[in-house]
């Protein structure tokens, strides 16, 4: 799996890092979105998924299963 | 459409979100506008950039607000649209992102525990809102923001005239008026010495980037003010008086604090106390859940009726803190959800620990049904929670 983050229409909720702290993170100055890892474990994929219906600006997508 | 007691939906919802999803309401004074009740249709319309927030477009549907308040005050960022309200709301994101919001946890512990030896000081038995549920969140937002918590009078007696529906529109506007006045007057006093709180941060940031501007800044301090207090003020009495009427469900929090940040989702879906809030105006033609809407056309997307959804929530009537359903959309949904959002489940998680273990005996002081409860308010509630342990 590989997953983009559009930090310009990111709004910074805080969503994904409840979700799955291993691979979202928030940046300290501007508080959207930063990804930790574009490729993810196995182990984090559902976690992701969750992440990207819970987005509430549709700023994060899976580009690749 | 009322909640029928503490706990329940408006039966209405369950027949509209089965026959007619989206469906053409009258409101009182002679609008209309449509109510989208399915919780897929609700995420649709609060993401679909044809639906406006701004609060002055004539078919803005305002009994969600009471009465036209008219003022040419800057709208603050739930008002704006587009690429002005993503400007607006940039500017404050990290204010209240988890990691801010986690380095403040050690100081809404304090306060926490001083609102709860103010309760045990005080009974039993004692009212838990004017104790704990009003003093933690105005303490928390103040100090936050830099307002001083000293005036917590002035603002909350406002606040509660704003959000009340049947406040008569003069009393209303004098509300608005002279709470906008008095943060008028504190963010002209911070522009002379901006400190280290929000407010002075902003103005410190503005003056950086160029683009100082003190009707906005005013407005910002307003919106977070009455939102930051009110909103997790209701939570709070109404998250003590469900947890106190089921025992099973308490039992469950208080024997394991790892249930607690999932109680809280769940608090936050059962009672969606903001149901009504998330109000639109269509700005061009479009479709929710296959319905027509005509540019113009009011919205309500009721988060209330959407959390109940038997479609996403199953059994979602009923009150289960294990459920861990993170979608509802307590918060609304789309680019204008709550700001404050992970302050609020901060605040929230670390009172219902603090309060089950400290005073484990606690329980209602009288009947569920004799709670008097805000069916007159934008913003659910009750007015006061008597407890006694």
């Amino acid at each position: 799996m590989r997953i983009s983050a559009d930090s310009d229409v990111c709004i910074g909720s805080g969503q994904c890092v409840l979700t799955e702290p291993a691979v979202f993170d928030q940046d300290d100055s501007a508080g959207t979105v930063v990804l930790l890892a574009t490729e993810p474990d196995a182990a984090q994929q559902d976690a992701v998924r969750d992440a990207v219906y819970l987005c509430p600006a549709q700023a994060l997508s899976i580009v690749e299963e | 459409m009322n909640r029928t007691c503490p706990f329940s939906a408006p039966p209405e919802y369950e027949e509209l979100r089965t026959d007619t999803p989206v469906v053409r309401v009258g409101l009182p004074g002679g609008q209309s506008t449509w109510l989208v009740t399915r919780h897929e249709d609700v995420r649709a319309a609060l993401t679909d950039p044809a639906l406006s927030s701004n609060r002055r477009n004539p078919g803005f549907p305002l009994r969600a607000f009471g009465l036209r308040v008219t003022n040419d005050f800057p709208q603050p960022m739930i008002g704006l649209d587009g690429a002005e309200h993503s400007a607006s709301r940039r500017a404050v994101i990290s204010e209240f992102s988890v990691p801010r919001i986690t380095a403040l946890r050690p100081r809404i512990q304090q306060i926490v525990d001083d609102a709860i030896d103010d309760l045990l000081a005080s009974g039993p038995p004692a009212d838990l809102v004017r104790t704990v549920a009003l003093p933690v969140p105005s303490l928390v937002i103040c100090e936050l923001l830099g307002v001083p918590y000293a005036d917590h009078g002035y603002f909350q007696t406002r606040t509660a005239k704003i959000i009340n529906r049947t406040t008569v529109v003069e009393e209303r506007q004098a509300a608005v008026v002279e709470l906008r006045s008095y943060l008028d007057e504190l963010v002209t006093a911070k522009e002379r010495e901006p400190g280290d709180d929000l407010l002075g941060r902003q103005i410190r940031r503005q003056r950086d980037e160029g683009t100082e501007d003190h009707g906005s800044l005013v407005s910002l301090a307003f919106l977070l003010l009455v939102a930051g207090h009110e909103t997790t003020a209701n939570m709070i009495s109404l998250g003590t008086l469900a947890l106190l009427s089921h025992p099973d469900q308490l039992g469950l929090v208080r024997d394991d604090p790892a249930t607690t940040p999932l109680a809280v989702e769940e608090l936050l879906r059962y009672f969606s106390i903001a149901d009504a809030a998330t109000a639109r105006t269509a700005t061009a033609d479009t479709e929710i859940g296959g319905q027509r809407v005509a540019a113009g056309d009011g919205v309500i997307a009721s988060g209330l009726a959407a959390n109940r959804d038997p479609l996403v929530f199953e059994r979602p009537d009923e009150l289960d803190v294990t459920r861990g359903a993170r979608h509802h959309v307590a918060f609304g949904f789309g680019p204008h959800q709550c700001l404050g959002q992970n302050l609020a489940r901060a605040e929230l998680t670390i009172l219902f620990d603090t309060l089950l273990r400290r005073v484990p005996t606690l329980a209602l002081a009288g009947e569920v049904d004799d709670v008097p409860v805000k069916q007159d308010a934008t913003i659910y509630g009750c007015y006061e929670l008597p407890v006694t342990w």
